[in-house]
């Protein structure tokens, strides 16, 4: 019974403020008259027509959600490799330092114009775009962890010859990916970010490019589905983020639990 | 095994520390000139276009332009002032809200899911939103800024209330204080970490957002600027205001480091004190 | 664990051979123009199958030797023989039980999984694995947590863990530097007794380094007493107690007291020694 009761109220808790804001948004727009804010109703109504009986599910949010998967992999994989390759030199690192500091400040939309120059306005601009702002956040948060590792660890492996593609696994990034995955979850929002403007800035197809048609062709209840459709996509990406991380990194929360005394 | 070092053995790793912070530096410099010098060199082997990528010197001469034009300072202030309105607006939202839903646990546990689905929204979304509600105006570029930093602070500040000691809070309660008391004594200080931490990554997204809002929506600013240099094909300009762009990222980077340190600092010091 | 069910004979064979040979090893470390001496001379040998403790005063370079032994460190002068062979690296002869046990397991690993590591790295096969590792835990006496992680276990429970991965390595030495000085009494009097039960069930021999003077005379056999930094050996201590010793009648028998003021008269001496090296 009590259990029952704890699930009840976890759910109320959990929709009872959505379903609230919802049914105010429903009822305050639905005699709405005003051009930018078409009544819910018709903008839920509308989604049908926009999105699932036409082609751009497949013409224009897969692209997409295809760039922003190939840039943000492309992303882990250098911002990985080069981390690890800064955090394990102490000479390396100072060499490099400044010129990441300097390169991380530049806001990565600016770089949208000037890879236009270099890759012209197709998939190749995009993805690059995406992967020049993902692979910062990735790439400082790998150094950190990989400067972080534990001195007794280190050589605990040496004394039981764990070294070489088993170390760097087994060692290095195993105890860099707290930080890492932190990396990582700071890279998707960016590239999220970098995925609509490069599409809103130059593009012919994609989420962007539609949402930003809309809003240039004054269809506003369209122009509205189109922005639920990429906030649904942004919480869509950070729920699979946050799956990931409590799978990798199940160790890791338990062991924090473990050294707070088991408290809370 | 530092216990048995004697004094001129400390003394000689202090004067090894420092040497070794010399040779950082040294190095850093290197790397930096390196960096500055592939600029230069590359255009000019050809290896890539100077079409795309002017050599550095030609970028400098395009920044010494722009440092000679009124319009070009009437735009950093632009972004300044769209980017610190709203982190301020943020700041301050985020940390009112984040106290009055992490102090009371009824609220916390309503709006966990809301938060949850509003927090990953791509504040990019909004765009077209802002350009038809507004334009291309400040208010544009504050609704963006806004709504992408407030939620690193309001996060940042969930996290800090959430960390209070429960024996200090409890050990509050049992000496009576109050809870504007509790909060002031015992929540602010344990969250003033987290809060600063919140404002250092607010203020970095708020520039990006601002940039963006100027470059997508047209809105007065460097990223405006940069929108008209590269549709006018002035490379050489488009990559130097890319340059202050980055400054200005670095300086907002250490400015809230440096605000970081120094409100702890003065924070813990204080707190000796009273003790 | 007091029971043994073979007890070996330990009669000092003047023909057993000497497994590790540690010969005038010296480690300066270099500073900015200065340099520290941590080591200044240390000469012994540990024959094979011998319990050999290593207790000094705090700050004596314990950790230093241990580290210059195992291969972690290089020693400035000197050399180090392992079975006929200079070590110049981490040798698979040799393993180590750290004294930091929360450090020195893998925190993302389940217990198995951090005993089986290092065997794979030996690229023993997997049937073969799985014995090592079911052994080395049993006769830990933690069969039956396999599977969990390091950190939901009990400090002395991690620590049986790195003793597990130690024995299962299948070492021919077994160096633990102050393996129990981050316990409680009560786990560290039972993890002595693993100590000397698995020595006495496996034969390894063992070099147990400890800043406890009970603890080295309980264990060894012999006893190395080292001084203050810059070290050197003091004393060589046989220890003539009994062979099955346990924690009651053997800390309280005569001989025990006897050859524990033995040991710490040796390093009250080690102590003085260094103050007048403070202040010469």
């Amino acid at each position: 019974m009590r259990i029952a009761r704890r699930v009840t109220r976890a759910i109320l808790a959990a929709l009872a403020l959505p379903a609230i804001l919802l049914t105010l948004w429903w009822v305050l727009t639905a005699d709405s008259e005003s051009y930018y804010l078409p009544p819910l109703s018709e903008i839920l109504a509308a989604v049908d027509d926009v999105w699932l009986h036409s082609d751009r599910l497949s013409a224009d949010v897969l692209p997409s959600v295809l760039r922003l998967f190939g840039g943000f992999l492309l992303a882990v994989v250098i911002g990985v490799a080069l981390g690890v390759a800064i955090g394990s030199s102490r000479r390396l690192r100072a060499f490099c330092e400044p010129v990441l500091e300097f390169l991380r400040a530049i806001p990565p939309p600016v770089l949208v114009p000037v890879l236009m120059l270099v890759a012209g306005i197709g998939d190749t601009m995009k993805v690059l775009v995406i992967v020049s702002g993902c692979v910062w956040p990735i790439l400082l948060n790998t150094v950190e962890g990989v400067r972080a590792v534990d001195e007794v660890l280190v050589e605990t492996a040496r004394c039981y010859g764990v070294r070489g593609p088993s170390r760097l696994w087994n060692l290095v990034i195993r105890s860099a990916s707290p930080q890492i995955v932190a990396g990582l979850r700071q890279g998707l929002s960016i590239g999220i970010i970098l995925m609509v403007i490069s599409e809103m800035f130059a593009a012919s197809n994609g989420l962007g490019f539609s949402i930003i048609q809309f809003q240039r062709t004054f269809a506003v209840t369209e122009m509205w589905t189109g922005i639920l459709l990429l906030g649904l996509l942004g919480f869509l990406l950070a729920t699979l983020m946050r799956l990931f991380e409590r799978r990798a990194l199940n160790w890791y929360f338990g062991l924090r639990q473990a050294q707070r005394g088991g408290s809370r | 095994m530092t216990s048995t070092l004697t004094a001129p053995a400390r003394a000689s790793r202090a004067g090894a520390a420092s040497r070794a912070a010399r040779g950082t530096t040294l190095l850093g410099v290197l790397g930096f000139a390196t960096f500055l010098a592939l600029l230069e060199v590359v255009p000019r082997s050809g290896l890539v276009s100077p079409d795309y990528l002017p050599p550095l010197s030609r970028i400098g001469v395009a920044l010494a332009e722009l440092a000679g034009e009124a319009g070009f300072w009437t735009a950093i202030v632009d972004t300044v002032q769209g980017w610190f309105l709203g982190l301020a607006i943020a700041v301050a939202a985020g940390i009112a809200a984040g106290f009055v839903i992490g102090t009371i646990p009824v609220l916390r546990e309503f709006t966990a899911s809301t938060i949850e689905f509003l927090r990953p929204i791509p504040s990019v979304a909004l765009i077209p939103l802002a350009v038809l509600v507004f334009g291309s105006e400040l208010r544009s570029v504050l609704l963006l800024v806004i709504y992408a930093a407030f939620w690193q602070v309001l996060l940042q500040v969930l996290y800090g209330v959430q960390d209070v000691d429960p024996v200090a809070q409890e050990t509050a309660r049992t000496f009576g204080l109050h809870r504007w008391a509790r909060i002031r004594h015992v929540t602010w200080p344990t969250a003033l970490p987290y809060v600063l931490t919140g404002v250092r990554l607010a203020a970095a997204v708020a520039l990006i957002l601002a940039i963006t809002a100027e470059l997508i929506i047209g809105a007065p600013g460097l990223g405006n600027e940069i929108g008209v240099a590269q549709s006018g094909g002035a490379v050489a300009r488009m990559y130097a205001l890319v340059i202050v762009t980055g400054l200005l990222g670095v300086a907002v980077n250490v400015l809230a480091r440096r605000l970081e340190r120094w409100l702890l600092s003065w924070h813990s010091s204080l707190r000796r004190e009273v003790a | 664990m007091s029971i043994m069910s073979e007890t070996r004979t330990q009669t000092a064979d003047p023909r057993t051979e000497a497994l590790l040979d540690v010969r005038g090893v010296r480690k300066v470390y270099e500073g900015h123009g200065r340099s520290v001496e941590a080591v200044r001379d240390l000469t012994f040998t540990v024959a094979r199958g011998e319990l050999v403790c290593v207790v000094g005063p705090s700050g004596a370079g314990k950790t230093t030797l241990l580290k210059c032994i195992a291969g972690l460190l290089a020693p400035t002068g000197g050399e180090v023989v392992l079975e006929g062979t200079a070590v110049d690296g981490p040798s698979p002869g040799m393993a180590v039980v750290f004294q930091e046990y929360g450090r020195s397991l893998f925190p993302w690993m389940s217990v198995r999984k951090n005993v089986e590591l290092p065997l794979k790295q030996k690229k023993l096969p997997r049937a073969r694995r799985a014995e090592l590792v079911h052994q080395a835990l049993d006769a830990v006496g933690l069969g039956d947590v396999q599977s969990a992680y390091p950190w939901q276990l009990s400090g002395g429970m991690q620590q049986r863990v790195a003793i597990a991965r130690a024995i299962a390595y299948e070492p021919h030495i077994l160096l633990m530097d102050e393996p129990f000085a981050a316990v409680d009494a009560q786990t560290r009097a039972d993890l002595e007794d693993l100590v000397r039960s698995l020595w006495h069930r496996l034969g390894v021999t063992t070099l147990f380094v400890t800043h406890d003077i009970d603890e080295a005379v309980y264990l060894g056999q012999r006893v190395l007493v080292l001084s203050a930094a810059p070290t050197v050996v003091l004393d060589d201590i046989a220890i003539d107690l009994p062979d099955e010793r346990d924690q009651l009648t053997t800390r309280s028998s005569a001989r025990f007291a006897e050859l524990r003021a033995q040991v710490f008269a040796q390093i009250q001496r080690a102590k003085k020694h260094h103050a007048g090296a403070d202040h010469p």
